[in-house]
């Protein structure tokens, strides 16, 4: 197996350097086909991998594959670590990740950098296959800073648009801080545990849970707590969360299939794994799991209010993305791992579905990505907007879609949890099931329904996309509808994760979901009952009601709540707060230092004086070697002589 | 005095170069200059064939044979197997080299065939006769082949100076093993420890050879202040030549350090520490800041040698077994990164061009980017920028020498390092920011081009997988 694992993670690089390095001579479509090849390779080896795991039983692979480096005793590998909750993070990053690959060709057709576009999404696939695949923190590291790159990569793709250049600097910076806090977390880990690796970490967890550490003096920390909260720290960075959130909506400035790929399906969800895969330690936690609790619930609720004034179709998606994250992160919090990364996997389909359709809609639009320029496009793109359907029931939880099982999951869940902040984090995603509902159809609505608001000269050019672009969304609308009522049974209630995931007894929220559990057609009769059932399907009506029937509602509201509105639209002031104290307060410091530090004590004093004496100094030595065979001899005498006398002194 | 036929075993490396070498001797008489490339191949398969050999006879525990005069462990095994590898570099790199400047004669090849006979006596000599009589055998190839031009001014120049210093050096090495032996009664290495861990005050007969010896050895290595000879000589001789002085001498150079300090006096220890720390720091400061002021990059890399062998002291320094390794790892890392370096300037030059001043690096990324790129590799690499090798090895080497206890001396090297990275970037500066003053197309045969790239790659590739190689040297240390 260990050859496989090799093989599932080398392919996409292989590709990636291929297409990266000798890109020119392998021309467009060598570079897809290259990368595409290498992909698959990726995709089929990992469902077999799955099938290995999960269906054949076969054995946990924990194991190191290379010795890196070994310094100061510490030995640091390059491991792998393969067991179910790996096995379904490997099939999904690498299926959507072949699914995007496909439509890019059709995406990306005539772009002067596409086989850079290639060359970066095929090394986004291998590193996060590191990332998963991780047996070590060091690796995990790894594979965190790696994807980080390549998404300020591709944020700022089109490097010659200023807003891309802002917007990857921004996202580059963000998770800087996020980051930090990550890489304190893990030289925690290895200060208390002596250890980077997952298994000595998870195994000694219990005889740390008493020990403190005062990182203020007078403020005792408890040791997990803290590793705990430091690398939640990092999710929030490569998650979103409020308030490390401000990057993602302006990433929307990459190409949509990245959108789609990092920033909805894969990367952004790395958080929510690496909390899954820590439960072991998250677990001796409360105070841990209450904060994560909080801050995923004010995510999940007050993101998905910007979504509500958004007219960009991909900031919507991005919003709602947001919004969503914040869901898996509050089942993180209530100790209902496998929810959460339920909800990851059925999210990383319909996400990955309504970001592709909604490049399609893009791209049939001549990139206009205005709703409010839209309208009635029904009858031009037929593929693209029965797809967006099914996506968009499946976001907001319509029964029987797979995004009604993990998202009814998840608020059963909260409502079971007795942990500190369950009750706002209840409220908070119960309103959120009608904000969802909403911002979603009148998106839907305003882009497919209604009157046609184009111009003249794109309405007559509006045809369907090409088949690269609809079969991927085709296959991506098949587990879109089905995987949530297929695997709720296993994923939840079985044992699925099996030992990946360690739940305490009485944080075992899903445990008494599972009594009354009866299949998932059950789930789905219950489902009608709940109150989230009607909160969705009012948002549904309300967004009907408004952009369909009234849409001088909408016009209304927008003058008489003026105030409101434009609190929504700035977003809560989050960038200007960051740009006016972090951005503008770290440039008046930066001057500081630049004008009186830098430019005085560094350069004046210390490097040009420095320079100025090694280089006087290197003149007058460079005069001693003067070419005569006579003054060598000398020296070596005299070296001679200095030495013997040492003996005699000493 | 009877041997056994058995005893010879272990040597049967030595004795096919030294058949190959006067096999090489006598059939280049009957060649021409037309099919003189046959010398150079065979020679190619000489290093190939000794690889083979060695490795054959690589015993598991160290076998001492010939009344003590010549050791086989794995630490000669490895350290010969790495000094073929650097020769043959040595030969495909200089071959268009020595053709374009009539230099391409059998005796070169005769030449560097008895010299790497020399190294591999040193690497395995065990008793100081034997030992001094490989170094000395080295030595002669090597003042021989620095005045292989015999037309130029410069390089006899160069060869003067090379052969009346080291008969100066191999006098005081020789007169350092003279009383080492009138205060011990043995030139073996293992009855002289033994002597010695029976000496209990201090004995000036012993210590004045320790410092002789040490001067012999710091004359080879080109420490300071014996080191005058090496920015002369370097440059003066042909480049071709220059690459294979700089380099694999080196391995065997570390070998008997390693030979006479440790096994022989490491007893002694405290005593020479401290004259090899004197040594080191100097070469560390002398070598590092007069580089800088050097306009010829053959003359600043000769500078930088001595630097380098500053650093490799400090591993012999630490005297621990952690610190031989990270010394070995070094000599190795620094003759691979040396091998290129030079190569770098025998690519850029043609016939009757020399490319060794600084200038002639300009605009190099505009010229050809993919060498500009090897060179910017090994130019960190040289450093001790990660994640090329040589940051492994200079890790290494501090590391060895912190654990002991020498953090201060650690300190020096970090700071000569930082004074060392100018003089690198500064290069790395002209090939990247400058415009290029010699615009001619880069010539360059396959070969040269191949081998080129592979150093570089190497140097890279080793640098992020250092794993096997620092394993290896760990191993043959214990």
């Amino acid at each position: 197996m260990e050859n496989i694992y090799l093989a599932i993670v080398l392919a996409p690089l292989i590709g990636s350097i291929v297409a990266g390095l000798w890109g020119k001579k392998i021309g467009t479509a060598g570079a897809h086909t290259v990368t595409i090849i290498g992909v698959a390779i990726s995709c089929g080896l990992s469902f077999y991998v799955f099938k290995h795991h999960v269906f054949d039983g076969g054995a946990v692979f924990n194991g190191a594959v290379y010795t890196w480096a070994v310094s100061d005793g510490f030995t640091f590998d390059i491991g792998f670590l393969v067991d179910q909750l790996t096995a379904m993070m490997m099939v999904v990053v690498t299926f959507v990740s072949l699914m995007v690959h496909i439509y890019t060709i059709g995406y990306m057709k005539g772009d002067p950098g596409y086989q850079r576009f290639f060359c970066y999404i095929s090394l986004f696939t291998f590193s996060m296959l590191m990332l998963v695949m991780a047996n070590n923190f060091m690796q995990l590291f790894f594979g965190w800073e790696a994807v980080g790159l390549v998404s300020y990569l591709l944020i700022g793709f089109w490097y010659k648009r200023e807003t891309a250049i802002y917007a990857n600097l921004k996202a580059f910076l963000v998770n800087r801080v996020g980051d930090f806090g990550f890489i304190l977390g893990i030289a925690v880990v290895l200060m208390y545990f002596n250890s980077l690796d997952y298994e000595d970490v998870f195994s000694n967890a219990g005889n740390l849970s008493n020990i403190t550490i005062q990182v203020i003096p007078g403020w005792d920390w408890n040791v997990i707590t803290l590793i705990c909260m430091l690398l939640f720290i990092g999710a929030m960075g490569k998650s979103a969360q409020v308030p490390l959130h401000v990057w993602l909506p302006d990433s929307m400035e990459g190409p949509t299939p990245i959108s789609a790929l990092i920033h909805a399906a894969t990367m952004v969800t790395a958080g929510v794994f690496m909390v899954a895969r820590m439960s072991p330690l998250y677990e001796w936690s409360e105070t841990a799991l209450s904060f994560v609790l909080i801050i995923g619930a004010i995510t999940a609720l007050f993101m998905g209010f910007l979504g509500l004034v958004q007219n960009d179709i991909k900031r919507v998606v991005a919003y709602s993305t947001l919004s969503q994250l914040g869901y898996m992160v509050v089942a993180l919090g209530v100790s209902a791992y496998a929810a959460g990364l339920f909800h990851l996997m059925t999210h990383a389909f319909f996400k990955a579905l309504l970001f592709l359709a909604a490049g399609s809609v893009i791209i049939a639009m001549h990139h206009q990505q205005d709703i409010r320029k839209m309208g009635g496009l029904r009858k031009y793109l037929p593929i693209t907007y029965a797809t967006s359907l099914i996506g968009s029931l499946a976001l907001i939880g319509f029964p029987g879609f797979s995004g009604f099982f993990s998202k009814d999951a998840i608020i059963e869940a909260v409502g079971h949890s007795e942990l500190f902040g369950s009750g706002f984090a209840y409220t908070a995603v119960l309103l959120g099931v009608f904000v969802t509902a909403l911002y979603t159809f009148r998106m839907f609505f305003l882009v497919f329904h209604g009157k046609e608001r184009m111009d003249e000269d794109t309405r007559s050019h509006l045809k369907e996309s090409p088949l690269v672009v609809t079969v991927p969304l085709i296959l991506l609308a098949i587990p879109s509808v089905f995987i949530g009522g297929l695997t709720i049974g296993p994923m939840l209630f079985g044992d699925y994760f099996g030992s990946s995931l360690v739940v305490f007894k009485e944080h075992d929220v899903l445990a008494q979901m599972g009594e009354y559990f009866t299949g998932a057609l059950g789930f789905v009769l219950h489902g009608l009952v709940t109150p989230a059932f009607y909160l969705s399907m009012a948002g549904l009506a309300t967004a009907w009601y408004i952009y369909m029937k009234k849409p001088s509602i909408a016009t209304h509201f927008k003058e008489k709540y003026k105030s409101i509105y434009n609190v929504l639209d700035n977003a809560y002031g989050c960038d200007d707060f960051n740009d006016k104290w972090f951005a503008g307060g770290a440039r008046r410091i930066g001057n500081v230092l630049f004008k009186v530090g830098d430019a005085k004590v560094i350069d004046g004093v210390m490097v040009n004086g420095t320079a100025q004496t090694v280089g006087w100094w290197a003149g007058v030595a460079r005069y001693m070697q003067t070419g005569y065979l006579y003054h060598y001899a000398f020296a070596m005498i005299l070296g001679l002589v200095g030495l013997v006398s040492w003996i005699f002194i000493v | 005095m009877t041997v056994a036929l058995s005893e010879f075993a272990p040597l049967l490396p030595e004795i096919f170069i030294l058949t190959m070498a006067c096999a090489v001797l006598i059939i280049d008489l009957y060649l021409t200059d037309k099919n003189r490339h046959i010398s150079y191949l065979l020679a190619l398969a000489t290093m190939a064939g000794a690889g083979i050999v060695t490795y054959i006879v690589m015993p598991t525990t160290p076998e001492i044979v010939l009344a003590g005069t010549f050791i086989s462990d794995q630490m000669s095994a490895v350290l010969k197997m790495f000094v073929y590898l650097i020769t043959a570099g040595v030969l495909v790199y200089s071959r268009q080299y020595l053709v374009e400047r009539d230099l391409f004669k059998g005796e070169f090849y005769v030449l560097v065939l008895f010299a790497v006979l020399g190294m591999m006596v040193m690497i395995s000599g065990h008793n100081m006769l034997s030992i001094y009589l490989g170094l000395e055998l080295l030595s002669l190839c090597l003042y021989a082949l620095v005045a292989l031009q015999r037309d130029s001014s410069t390089a006899v120049e160069a060869a003067m100076k090379y052969f009346v210093l080291g008969a100066l050096a191999s006098g005081m090495l020789l007169y350092g093993m003279s009383m080492i032996y009138g205060a011990s009664g043995s030139l073996d290495l293992m009855e002289i420890a033994e002597h010695i861990k029976g000496v209990q005050e201090k004995d000036l007969v012993l210590l004045l050879g320790v410092v002789f010896i040490i001067v012999g050895l710091a004359f080879k290595l080109g420490a300071v202040p014996f080191h005058m000879w090496v920015p002369d000589v370097y440059h003066g001789a042909p480049t071709a030549i220059t690459l294979f002085i700089s380099t694999a001498p080196k391995i065997a150079g570390f070998a008997i350090i390693i030979r006479l300090m440790a096994d022989g006096m490491g007893d002694l220890q405290h005593y020479w520490q401290d004259f090899l720390i004197v040594i080191a720091v100097l070469s560390l400061i002398i070598g590092n800041i007069i580089a800088i002021a050097q306009t010829n990059l053959k003359r600043m890399l000769a500078y930088s040698t001595i630097a380098h062998m500053g650093f490799l002291l400090l591993g012999i320094i630490a005297g621990t077994a952690e610190g031989y390794s990270a010394a070995m790892f070094y000599t190795i890392a620094y003759a691979i990164m040396g091998l290129g370096a030079f190569g770098m300037i025998i690519l850029l030059s043609r016939a009757g061009f020399e490319a060794d001043r600084l200038e002639d690096f300009k605009g190099l990324n505009d010229r050809s980017p993919w060498y500009a790129f090897i060179m910017l590799i090994i130019m960190f690499s040289m450093a001790g920028v990660p994640p090329a090798l040589g940051f492994w090895a200079k890790l290494a080497v501090l590391e060895s020498v912190v654990n002991v206890g020498l953090t201060w001396l650690a300190i020096i090297a970090v700071v000569m390092s930082i004074v060392g990275a100018f003089y690198y970037i500064r290069l790395i500066k002209l090939m990247y920011f400058d415009k290029a003053e010699d615009t001619a197309l880069i010539e360059g045969t396959l070969d040269l081009k191949a081998i080129l790239s592979a150093n570089g790659i190497a140097i890279l590739a080793l640098g992020i997988f250092p794993g096997a190689l620092l394993a290896i040297c760990t191993n043959v240390m214990l």
